[in-house]
């Protein structure tokens, strides 16, 4: 699937909507890669460099090429060969060098990664949190957001999947194992609780294996295919050794990422088709509710409902309008469906915090967009959740913003008989 | 061509850098190597691109250019497929998307002022806002621009009831190869004060001047549409329909043809479940008043039926019309699913013709055993025989310039020309005298000459001297144009 450079994909795409820039466009994206790949032109730290990066991964343009252009892939493998290059060059700016190092160091290590939420919920109560705004060694993206972090719970999602009691399941259920994701396990740790217990509620029997990772990401969009790989066989082994009927996800963006790991692994003999064993069960949790027989909780919620359809979810996981039939289905809620739903909203993963003024430009828009009736947004990514409270905290309109999961969980809760999954 | 007395790359970024602003310039070679391209397969980076945001501005960029004699690439959003855009020479790359302004839509004298960035789909949104229609629909929509359409004379499927870009165009204002400007036309619909320079601008491919503003026509909003689909199995049946259908005086909205191939790639991009074994598709669209329009739509499906459609659907609702208009639309691009390369033409006959002109498309593909994708506005006699090919492959693509040149002889022979809606550009100029005879040639070659006496203005198109020779020789078809009275 070649490119044809026939144009179709620019208006898709939020970098060049925003700039009108051919290099800030797929086509151009593509055509930059293909230049070094043939041999045009050198690669070196110029305007390649900053555009393999300023791409947000939000695979609009892909949804849009009709020739069928692996855009993502092309632009991953572009990242990879400039990261090599910087390597060599050893020139990095400081912000790269704080992306490089939370990367390699924090991410992939689910115990450090909650030592650090538990630094950041320390920061917050004794108000240092406030204070990081002006701490200039900071970038200048994370100094933003430190403000407006929400209050990190206190315990992660693990630690309140464990405290939960299940259901014992009915013979035949179909096994469901959960994907718990690095930033939404300590952030949202909730959503990952919520998913369980509407998982339960419709028949599925839920565990989350011990030993799985982060999904990778992270690290494949920085460049670091190698360090990404080893990520995926680790959680690939976890859970094939589980041998699930589904593996759950409440991330888009991990959702995308583990259905993309037969590609991560292309030339690998063995875990190749392990990678395609373990991708053909990854599902997002409103698509496995859908398939095992959705049963609609008989409770409330009666609130003005819109949905942001995270790109991940929308542009490579294909949910459709899944997540927005779950919710219409709801007694009481009401749903206003946001224009251009699927554009994205500027966090994608670390983006925010390495593009901050593009980045900022998109959730301008982005808020702009919620329908003024609606009091809760609804999205299905810890990414664009982290980036929608933060416009609301700071620009409005001051919605809240939900997991679909715990709504439909909140729903169920609020039924008449209540049920077992009380806490 | 002389290029050697021009100013360095650094004197040239100074002095343009001044009329435009320093970030308007790109001079980085990763830059440049983005404004290589438009949807043709050759690829030639410019010096320099410049990125006005004014008709003053392109004023003083020509007029700078001019006086030094460099060449100029006026582009829109390069999505041509004749190579209208591409920087052949080498020279300044004229980025016109900056002006992207719709000045006013005017409900009272049915009429818009847009500048030349303007996006089509844009554009027509903003007009069907108005409760206003722009009838003029080409596939490339969501990324061409006003400007490059004007330039190219645009057409697509609503051509076939509505007419082409030319048909919108109350007047221009364009900005010569010197840097004057000119005003042609004005926003009344009729005019015939002195020659008409607006229709000359138009679909003069960048050559005569840089368009920087257009008046265009509007006209009242049909009150409804439908949209049919007519299912073959044998394609042959489905030319005949159409021919049948416009002998017959109905005058759908649109009437497009899609192949089996084409069928193929655009179900494997959008899975809308489209008949992959039937062997050719219509898509017809009819518009007007409710009434009118459930009766005209029952009585071309029955028409169709009996001209040998295997089954017609009219789609049920506007979600279903536009998924299938969206299908249409991606093919001219789905059909690199097939091979990488494609060689996209739009050899237009008159439309009586239509059903030989894709009887002989199929015999040549055979002949060259090359693979021919048959799509378009078969209404208009204007299809696009793409074909798919690999650009790396030599022997194929000595195979692939024999189908083109025998698709042009053949088209000739029919009475029809060379380019129904995409330009001459590069890819076209080399068989410019088998359609036109030298008089004709040389009338516009003087043409020229008036408005661009240096011929700084997008060197390389139209003129059959100036172009890239065609790739093999053209020797065993020497067709050359019979004069009218032969
Ligand atoms: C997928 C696809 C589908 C298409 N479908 C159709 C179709 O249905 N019908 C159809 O007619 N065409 C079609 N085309 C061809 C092409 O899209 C049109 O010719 C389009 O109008 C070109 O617009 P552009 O802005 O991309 O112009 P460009 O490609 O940038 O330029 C086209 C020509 O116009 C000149 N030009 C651009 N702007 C100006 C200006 N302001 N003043 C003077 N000259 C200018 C350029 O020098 C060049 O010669 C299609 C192309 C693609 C890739
Ligand atoms: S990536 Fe796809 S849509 Fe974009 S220009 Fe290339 S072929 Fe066209
Ligand atoms: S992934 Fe998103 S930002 Fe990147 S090129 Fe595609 S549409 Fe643009």
């Amino acid at each position: 699937m070649s490119c044809i450079k026939c144009g179709l994909c620019l208006s898709s795409c939020p970098t060049f909507q925003q700039t009108g820039l051919e290099r800030e466009s797929p086509r151009g994206r593509v055509q930059l890669i293909a230049s070094v790949a043939q041999g045009v032109m050198p690669l070196t730290q110029g305007p390649l460099a900053d555009t393999m990066f300023s791409c947000l991964d939000c695979r609009a343009c892909e949804v849009a090429c009709p020739s069928g252009v692996p855009i993502g892939r092309l632009i991953e493998k572009g990242r990879a060969e400039v990261v090599h290059l910087s390597r060599r060059q050893a020139a990095q700016t400081p912000g790269e060098q704080a992306t490089r190092l939370a990367l390699q160091s924090l991410i992939p290590y689910p115990r450090r990664l909650r030592t650090l939420g538990r630094l950041v919920r320390w920061s917050q109560r004794t108000g240092l949190a406030h204070w990081s705004r002006h701490l200039k060694f900071l970038p200048e993206g994370l100094r933003g957001y430190a403000g407006s972090l929400r209050r990190l719970p206190s315990r992660t999602g693990r630690e309140m999947l464990a405290a939960d009691p299940s259901p014992v399941p009915a013979p035949g259920s179909p096994r469901v194992d959960l994907f718990l994701g690095c930033v939404m396990d300590v952030v949202f740790g909730e959503a990952n609780l919520a998913t369980k217990r509407v998982l339960e509620r419709n028949g599925c029997a839920v565990s989350a294996p011990l030993g799985q990772v982060c999904c990778g990401a992270l690290a494949v969009h920085a460049g670091d295919r190698d360090g990404a790989r080893a990520l995926a066989r680790t959680n690939i082994d976890t859970f094939l050794q589980s041998d699930p009927a589904y593996i759950a996800t409440n991330a888009g963006g991990c959702g995308a990422a583990l259905l993309e790991y037969p590609e991560w692994f292309a030339d690998d003999p063995v875990y190749r088709a392990r990678a395609e064993r373990f991708a053909e069960r990854v599902r997002d949790a409103s698509q496995i509710v859908e398939t095992v027989g959705f049963r609609p909780p008989a409770g409330r919620f009666p609130h003005t409902v819109t949905y942001q359809a995270s790109c991940h979810l929308h542009n490579v996981m294909k949910v459709g309008d899944t997540p927005q039939r779950l919710l219409q289905s709801i007694a009481g809620l009401i749903y206003r469906p946001m224009a251009d739903m699927a554009r994205c909203c500027g966090s994608a993963g670390i983006y925010n915090l390495t593009h901050p003024a593009m980045s900022a430009q998109l959730l301008a828009r982005k808020m702009a967009d919620i329908p003024p009736e609606a009091d809760i947004v609804v999205t299905g990514n810890p990414g664009c959740w982290l980036q929608l409270e933060h416009g609301a905290a700071t620009s409005g309109p001051p919605v809240r913003v939900m997991h679909v999961m715990e709504v439909l969980a909140e729903a169920y809760r609020s039924e008449p008989s209540a049920g077992q999954s009380e806490s | 061509m002389d290029k050697s007395s021009w100013p360095t790359p650094d004197a040239m970024r100074t002095a343009l850098a001044e009329i435009v602003g320093v970030e308007h310039v790109l001079t980085h070679i990763e830059e440049r190597a983005l404004y290589a391209y438009d949807a043709t397969i050759r690829r030639t980076v410019p010096d320099i691109v410049v990125r006005p945001h004014s008709t003053g501005e392109i004023s003083r960029v020509l007029d700078y250019a001019n006086r030094q004699a460099i060449f100029v690439y006026p582009r829109g959003s390069a999505t041509g497929l004749s190579g209208g855009s591409v920087p052949l020479n080498g020279g300044i790359a004229l980025d016109l998307t900056r002006m992207n302004r719709i000045l006013e839509i005017n409900r009272e004298d049915l009429y818009a002022r847009v500048q030349a960035g303007v996006i089509v789909a844009t554009f027509a949104r903003a007009v069907a806002d108005a409760n206003l229609f722009f009838p003029p629909d080409p596939s490339s929509a969501p990324a061409a621009t006003m400007g490059g359409s004007l330039a190219e004379n645009a057409g697509g499927p609503h051509a076939f009831k509505y007419g082409v870009f030319r048909d919108y165009t109350l007047g221009l204002t364009v900005v010569l190869a010197d840097g004057k400007i000119v005003r042609t036309g004005g926003t009344t619909v009729k005019n015939v004060s002195g020659y008409d320079l607006t229709r000359l601008f138009v679909g003069s491919e960048g050559t005569l001047g840089v368009i920087a503003e257009a008046v265009i026509r509007l006209i009242p909003k049909p009150e409804t549409q439908r949209t049919l689909l007519a299912v073959y199995e044998d394609l042959h049946q489905a030319a005949d329909t159409v021919s049948r259908i416009i002998a017959a005086g109905m005058q759908p909205a649109a009437l497009e043809f899609i192949d089996d191939a084409s069928i193929r790639v655009v179900e494997s991009f959008l899975h809308l479940g489209l008949p992959l074994d039937a062997a050719a598709l219509l898509l017809i669209e009819v518009d007007g008043p409710e009434m009118v329009v459930a009766e005209q739509a029952q009585t071309i499906a029955a028409f169709c039926r009996q001209h040998g459609a295997r089954e017609v659907t009219i789609a049920a609702t506007a979600a279903e019309s536009a998924r299938l208009w969206q299908a249409r639309k991606s093919i001219s691009s789905a059909v690199a699913r097939i091979k990488p390369s494609k060689i996209a033409e739009d050899a237009t006959v008159p439309r009586s013709r239509i059903p030989e002109m894709v009887r002989r498309l199929k015999a040549i593909a055979a002949k060259y055993a090359v693979d021919l994708v048959i799509f378009g506005h078969i209404g208009d006699g204007n299809l696009h025989p793409n074909i798919m090919c690999d650009e790396r492959n030599p022997e194929e693509m000595a195979r692939v310039w024999q189908t083109v040149a025998e698709i042009f002889d053949v088209t000739l022979e029919l009475g029809g020309t060379l380019t129904g809606e995409h330009g001459v550009g590069y890819m076209k100029a080399p068989f410019m005298p088998w359609e036109h005879d030298e008089t004709a040639l040389d009338a516009m070659r003087r043409l020229k000459h008036v408005f661009d006496p240096q011929n700084i203005l997008n060197p390389g198109k139209v003129f059959p001297e100036a172009a890239p020779p065609w790739p093999i020789s053209l020797a065993p078809w020497n067709r050359k144009r019979r004069a009218p009275d032969d």
